[in-house]
Order: structure tokens, then sequence, then C-alpha cells
């Protein structure tokens, strides 16, 4: 690990004025970032703790929520309200790492962690675009099984690892950010990049911008929301293919409907195609085959991950089956 | 939860009852102030990137992987080691019942699997669901070994003892949490 300043912010002003050096970066859990590091991927000059910036989960007169940034992923979780209106949220939460890395990572961490792409990790043998841009990449045409199948680009196929994300994207949660321009909202589905020929810019931040909440608008259908992950083991790995989906119901007719995906593209990747094919539809299987199909249909599969393609279809008619037949 | 985060509190760390000092360089992990400055060598290093869950510890009651985690962030907070789960009257109930039920071969991951129970019966206590968790909308979560199996995953035994493992856990938090 590189030296590096640290110190403690106590409120966002603290925190703005310290993270302010090109170089600096803010510290949250630091169950990505310390890794990172260690591994001398990252390389920061000055971290900035902000852990002790709020950690409030405040409800909104409309019904919305409003999450703290410093909130620990296990404190969301377990929130009351997140688990009767939002558990699609609670369920992707509970579905990643593990109870103790829970316990520690921040929900702004989660949003920022980085790709676990193996290329990317090997610092001392692997070329990577995200890490050095300009360099190759050695997963394209190595051991991509987990790599994306969406919006990829020929200069990186990596993915993003978060479960969350996944949830906050189909729940269109906005991102509330501060920086020295003072402060602007995101919608979540607009803070992650697609790779495109520099995938080393990830998010749509600004140099020393600070994420200082996550903003849930009021959403009855996510009250029947839920999600579902594909890994290799039933516990603590990252998705192969994941989704997370609300489903709304008139009698047979799908009245509203979220579907997002994780651990096919480079972001949490909302699937508009297929909600658009379901709305207004008659609820059946075969429907919701075929939004599934319409979604995948520009999916291009790389060398070890072609099961991805039929996985995702399978588990988005899954999914919507499960939430149809509860609401029957 | 309250730590005590007053100006002569941050300047230490309170470590199974004793407090001491932040280490000046902020590099240092959780794991190596424990294992290298004040040579607790019960909580043990196995992969350092929070993959095995050797190194967990409490801090304030809750349970984290302490290689991916900066001494420096834990000024003012309490920290329990398996050193400092013992009492005076002799070993913890649950450190007990790994010995009786076998939860172990090695012994490497033992520290770990007790920390991390440990803090997983708190979280059990609070209500706090897990992936396999049925109804996300009740206050109770039922104890099972498919609930403790899935709490315990970020724990590894490549002994294999995980069976003895949720016996011994199953029979020291089941009664308590029913």
């Amino acid at each position: 690990m590189t030296p590096f300043d640290y110190s403690r912010a106590s409120d966002v002003a603290d925190a703005l004025r310290m993270g302010a050096g090109v170089q600096a970066k803010f510290l949250g859990g630091g169950t990505n970032l310390v890794d990172l590091m260690r591994e001398t991927i990252e390389r920061p000059a000055a971290l900035v703790d902000i852990t002790g910036l709020p950690a409030e989960i405040t409800e909104r007169d409309d019904g919305g929520l409003v999450i703290g940034a410093a909130v620990r992923n296990t404190a969301l979780a377990e929130h009351r309200t997140v688990r009767t209106r939002y558990p699609v949220l609670s369920r992707a939460i509970l579905a990643g790492a593990s109870a103790q890395i829970r316990n520690m990572a921040t929900v702004g961490g989660n949003l920022l962690q980085r790709t676990r792409c193996s290329y990317f990790y090997d610092d001392a043998g692997s070329r990577c675009n995200k890490r050095q841009p300009g360099q190759g990449c050695d997963a394209i045409d190595g051991f991509n099984r987990n790599h994306a199948i969406l919006g990829a680009s020929e200069a990186c196929v990596a993915t993003h690892p978060s479960d969350m994300c996944v949830a906050l994207a189909a729940l269109d949660a906005v991102v509330h950010l501060e920086g020295r321009g003072g402060a602007r909202t995101l919608p979540l589905v607009e803070l992650h990049r697609l790779p495109g020929d520099r995938p080393d810019l990830e998010t749509a931040l600004q140099p020393g911008e600070l994420i200082t909440a996550i903003e849930l608008p009021a959403q009855p259908i996510a009250a029947r929301s839920t999600y579902r992950k594909v890994r290799d083991r039933s516990s603590y790995a990252f998705a192969l293919v994941s989704v997370a989906a609300a489903l709304e119901l008139d009698g047979d007719t799908v009245k509203d409907v979220r579907v997002a995906l994780g651990g096919v593209a480079h972001k949490p990747w909302r699937a508009l195609e297929a909600e658009q094919a379901l709305r207004g539809g008659k609820v059946s299987e075969a429907a919701f085959r075929a939004a599934a199909e319409a979604e995948l249909a520009h999916a291009v599969p790389l060398s070890c991950n072609t099961f991805k393609i039929e996985l995702a279809k399978r588990t988005i008619t899954a999914v919507l089956g499960e939430l149809a037949g509860a609401a029957r | 939860m309250t730590a005590d985060r007053s100006a002569a509190a941050i300047a230490a760390i309170r470590i199974n009852g004793v407090d001491c000092p932040v280490p000046a360089d902020p590099r240092m992990s959780l794991l190596d102030l424990l294992r290298e400055t004040l040579h607790l060598h019960g909580t043990k290093k196995g992969c350092n990137q929070g993959a095995c869950g050797a190194c967990t510890v409490l801090v304030d009651g809750e349970r984290i992987v302490s290689c991916l985690s900066l001494a420096v962030q834990h000024a003012g907070r309490s920290v329990t080691t398996i050193e400092g789960l013992a009492d005076q009257h002799g070993l913890h109930p649950l450190q007990q019942a790994f010995i009786e039920h076998d939860g172990f071969q090695c012994g490497y991951c033992t520290p770990g699997q007790i920390c991390s129970a440990v803090g997983m019966a708190a979280e059990l206590k609070r209500g706090v669901p897990s992936h396999v968790t049925q109804d996300l909308a009740s206050d109770h979560v039922a104890f099972s070994p498919d609930e403790v199996r899935e709490r315990m995953s970020g724990n590894l035994c490549r002994c294999g003892a995980h069976n003895g493992i949720i016996d011994a856990i199953s029979e020291t938090y089941a009664e308590a949490a029913e």
C-alpha cells in the first residue's frame, strides 16, 4: 500500500474541502477500496473518512425515503420501511457479500465499488484498459465466464458487481451529490457509465464530488417486488445473473412493471425493453418469456459466457412468474 | 451503538477493555494492529482480502473483517477479539460448545467463527433478516440451521468442520432465540 494522508470529515463541507485534492478519495467501510489499495491498483494520496457523516434514513411525507450515504448496508436492509415497502432492496442487499462486509460497507461505497474482473485485479500480469487506458483487455479472449453480455465494448467487458444497485435501478432511485459547483441530483441509472473506449471512467461524478444520499421515490409498485440472484454457490458469491423486479397487476393485465439486471453489464441494467413489452399486456409465462427475449435480443456473448443469455431469460421469466403468482 | 466519541476517546481504540493508541501509520489494518503491535494472535490472517472471515472481530458489538479495516478508522470504538470473550469464570459458552461439538480440526478459522457467531446471535435477536428469511415483514426471525448456515457463510473452514460449527452455534443460541 502506498502512503497516504488520513483525515476524518465531520460534515459534508468538511469532506468536500478535505477531498478537493486531485488524488484524494473518500473512504467508507473500506471493503473494496482498502483491498484495491493493498493491491496498489488504487493509490490515493489522501483518504477522507466519511463514515462520520450523517447515517440516517428519513421518511418523507410523500412516502419516499432519503438514505444517507454513510448508512451501512445492514442498516438499510433491516430498516422496517425498506423491508415492507421496498422488499427488493432488502433482498438485493442481503444477497450480497457476507454479514461482516454488509456491517462495514456504506451505501455510498456500494455504489462506487469497482469490478471484480480478475484481469483488472492482476496488476502484475494482465492487460486492462480500465486500470491503464489503451493497454488492451485480456478478458475479451480470456476466462470471461463472469463477464458482460450487454453494453460491453472492445475495450472492456467487465461487469458491475453490486446487487444493491440493481434494486436501486429498478426503483428509479435518485443519487444526491455535492461538489464544488454545488448540489445536484442524478438518476441512479445515469450514475454509472457504459465502458465505450474509456472504461477507466466509470461514473458521471465530477472530481471531488461526494455522494451524500440516495432518494427512493414513493413507489407503490415496489411493495410487490423481489430479487433473485443466480451464482455458483448459494451464498457469498458474485452474481452470474441477477434480476430485480416489481409487478403491479389489474386483474390479468400488467398495469406496471420494473425489471433490472445484474451481472450482465458494466452498470446496473434497467430492462426498459422488457418493461415496455409487458406494460398493458396480459399476464402469461409466454408474455414474460417474450419480454425477456426482447431485452436480451442485443446480447453479445463472449467465448465462455453464452450461457448467461439463456440464464438471464429464464431468470426474468421465473421472477415475473413468482411475482404474478403472489399477486393472485 | 453510541460509542464515546469525545476527544480523549478518539485518541485511542479500546481493545478488550484496554485503551490502545491509534497507530501513527494509517495504512495499518485493524488486523495487523491486533497481531503485530498488540500480539493478540488469536485473530487470524487467512486471505487478507475479506474472503475467508478468519480475522472476524466485534466492533461495538458488530462483527466485521479486521483485514479490510484500517485501524485508524476505529479510534474511539470498542473492539472485542477472541481473547476478550471469556471472563474470569471460564470459557464463553460458545467456546465450550465448539469443544463439545468438534467445531474445529486445525483451529485456524475458529476465533473468527466464534466472534462471527456472537455477532450473528445479536443480529438474530435484533430481527435482522437474511437471504433465506421467508417473511421480511416479520420482526422475529425463526432460528434454523439454514439461517445459521447462510448467516455464517462469511466464515470458511477448510477442514470441513461446518456441521460441528452449526451444532455448537445452534445449541448455544437456539433456545435463547425462541
